[in-house]
C-alpha cells in the first residue's frame, strides 16, 4: 500500500473543500496541487469579457481616424489577457509556462515588426499587379 | 536496504514492476505531480507553436492592410459583423463553460463536468454553424475563394477601371481597332521602339474602353540595362496608393465599378487572408470539438478527479487558445474602420 492509493478516492468531498492544496500537500508527496479558480472569479471574467466584446462593437460607430485600430486591438489584449491570466489560469502556472508562451508571443512580434519595416521600405517602389513591365532581355 | 528501497517506492515509483501504482502515473514520471507539470509545460509550448503559426497569417493581415487601407475597408463590408460578433460570444460562453468543466474535473463533480463539457461542444457547433452561414452567404455573392471570387475572376479578365497612371493615354483617342488577337501582343513591345509603344499604348487605352484588358500598356522599364532594371520602378510613389483617386467615404461611396484592376486584386487578397485566417481558425474549433467529445466520453467513464484531470485541464487550454485567436480575429476582419 502506498501513499498514492489515498490520492485516489475521487470526489469524497462534492463541495471540494478537500481538493485544495493545503490539505492534499501534507497527504501526498508528489501529487497534483492545482489552483482552483473561484466561481466568482470566473463569472466576473465571462462578463468582463462579454462587456468588452460589446464596447469594442460599440466603438466602431465613433470616428477617431487611426485611432480606432489601436483601440480594437487594445480592447482584444485586454480581452487576450483576461483569458490567458484567469480561464488558461496562466497566473497560477510554474513561470515556465509563462516563458514559453511569451516567447512565442515575442517571436511573433518580431516577425511582425522586421516584415512591416521591410515592407515599408520598398512597398512605394512597387508595380501594381498585372503591370507588366518590358523587360530588356 | 530494503527499508530505504521502501521508502523511495512510496514517495517515488511505486513498484517497478508496474504493479500496485497510481493507474495515470507513467513509470518515467516520479510523481504525479511532475508528470502533471511536465504535461502543463508541454501544452505551453505547443500553444507557442500554435500562435507563431498564426503569427504568419497575421503577418501577411498586417502588411496588406497597411499597404492598402482603402481596399480593406470597402472589402470589409462584405463581412456580416452581427454573425461575428454572435460567434464572438458564443466563443466566450464556451470558453467559460469551459474554465467552470476544468473547475469541476478538480472538484470531482462528475455530472457538472459532463454537463459543461456538453455545453462547450454545443458551444462549437454554434460556432461552426453561424460560420457556415457566413461562409454560404460569401459564395452566394460571389466571393468566395479562388474562381467563385468575382474579384479574382473580373481582376484577371481586366474588366476594371485602368489606374491612374493610364489615363493620359485614354486621351490620345484611339482610332485604331485592335484585332481581338492582338490583345497579348502588347505586351510585347520591344524595349526603346517608341513608336511601337504608342501604339500599344493607344491600344490599350482602346480595349480599357471596350472593358477589355488593361494590362498591356506597353510601359518600359527605365531601368532596363541597369542593375535597377526589372519589378522596381519610383513610379507609383504613393504609399499603397494603387487606390489613389479612388478614396472610400465612410458610408459606402466606393463601387465594384469604381474599382481599378489592381484594387481587384487587392480585394481579392482581403478574401484570401479572411478565407486563410478564419478557415485556419474554424479547423482548430473542430479538432477542440473532437478532443471534448473525447473528454466528454472519457468523464462518462468517471475518469477525471482531484488527482487526474490532466487531460481536461489540456484541452481547456487548446480551447480557450481558439477563443483568444478569435478574440483578434473578430476586430481585425470585422470591424476595420
Amino acid at each position: 500500500m502506498t501513499t498514492h492509493a489515498a490520492n485516489t478516492t475521487h470526489g469524497s468531498d462534492p463541495h471540494g473543500a478537500a481538493a485544495h492544496s493545503d490539505e492534499h500537500g501534507a497527504a501526498a508527496p508528489g501529487a497534483i496541487h492545482p489552483h482552483i479558480t473561484s466561481m466568482r472569479l470566473l463569472v466576473s471574467v465571462f462578463l468582463a469579457l462579454v462587456v468588452l466584446t460589446a464596447v469594442t462593437v460599440g466603438v466602431t460607430w465613433f470616428d477617431m481616424g487611426d485611432l480606432n485600430i489601436w483601440v480594437a486591438l487594445g480592447i482584444a489584449v485586454v480581452k487576450a489577457a483576461l483569458v490567458v491570466l484567469y480561464f488558461m489560469h496562466l497566473r497560477w502556472e510554474s513561470p515556465f509556462n509563462a516563458i514559453a508562451f511569451i516567447s512565442a508571443l515575442a517571436f511573433v512580434a518580431l516577425f511582425l515588426a522586421f516584415v512591416m519595416a521591410d515592407s515599408s521600405s520598398y512597398q512605394h517602389n512597387l508595380h501594381p499587379p498585372g503591370d507588366n513591365v518590358v523587360v530588356t532581355p | 536496504m530494503t527499508d530505504v528501497a521502501h521508502s523511495n517506492a512510496a514517495v517515488l515509483a511505486p513498484d517497478l514492476a508496474g504493479h500496485n501504482h497510481d493507474p495515470h502515473l507513467a513509470h518515467h514520471f516520479d510523481t504525479p505531480d511532475q508528470q502533471y507539470q511536465s504535461g502543463k509545460l508541454a501544452m505551453w509550448v505547443f500553444l507557442g507553436t500554435e500562435i507563431l503559426m498564426f503569427g504568419g497569417l497575421f503577418c501577411a493581415y498586417a502588411v496588406y492592410r497597411h499597404n492598402h487601407p482603402e481596399v480593406f475597408e470597402f472589402a470589409h463590408r462584405y463581412l456580416d459583423r452581427t454573425l461575428g460578433a454572435v460567434n464572438t460570444l458564443v466563443l466566450i460562453a464556451s470558453s467559460f463553460t469551459m474554465a467552470w468543466a476544468v473547475r469541476c474535473s478538480q472538484l470531482g463533480l462528475n455530472k457538472p463536468l459532463k454537463i459543461l463539457l456538453a455545453l462547450t461542444f454545443l458551444g462549437g457547433v454554434g460556432f461552426m454553424g453561424i460560420k457556415t452561414i457566413e461562409y454560404e452567404a460569401k459564395w452566394k455573392h460571389h466571393v468566395f475563394v479562388g474562381s467563385k471570387n468575382k474579384y479574382r475572376n473580373d481582376s484577371l479578365k481586366g474588366v476594371g477601371k485602368p489606374v491612374d497612371s493610364n489615363t493620359e493615354f485614354e486621351e490620345e483617342g484611339a482610332e485604331v481597332e485592335p484585332p481581338a488577337e492582338n490583345k497579348l501582343s502588347a505586351h510585347k513591345t520591344a524595349p526603346g521602339a517608341e513608336g511601337k509603344a504608342e501604339a500599344s499604348h493607344e491600344a490599350a487605352a482602346k480595349r480599357s474602353d471596350v472593358g477589355a484588358t488593361t494590362w498591356g500598356r506597353g510601359i518600359v522599364d527605365p531601368n532596363a540595362g541597369t542593375p535597377d532594371e526589372a519589378a522596381i520602378r519610383p513610379t507609383y510613389a504613393d504609399p499603397g496608393g494603387l487606390a489613389a483617386g479612388v478614396v472610400p467615404g465612410h458610408h459606402g461611396e466606393m463601387h465594384y465599378a469604381d474599382l481599378t484592376d489592381a484594387q481587384r486584386q487587392h480585394v481579392y487578397t482581403f478574401f484570401s487572408i479572411y478565407f486563410m485566417m478564419t478557415g485556419l481558425h474554424g479547423v482548430h474549433v473542430l479538432v477542440g470539438m473532437a478532443l471534448i467529445a473525447w473528454i466528454w466520453l472519457r468523464a462518462r467513464r468517471n475518469e477525471f478527479g482531484p488527482t487526474f484531470f490532466t487531460p481536461v485541464d489540456l484541452v481547456g487550454l487548446y480551447w480557450h487558445l481558439v477563443d483568444l485567436i478569435w478574440i483578434f480575429l473578430f476586430p481585425l476582419l470585422y470591424l476595420i474602420h
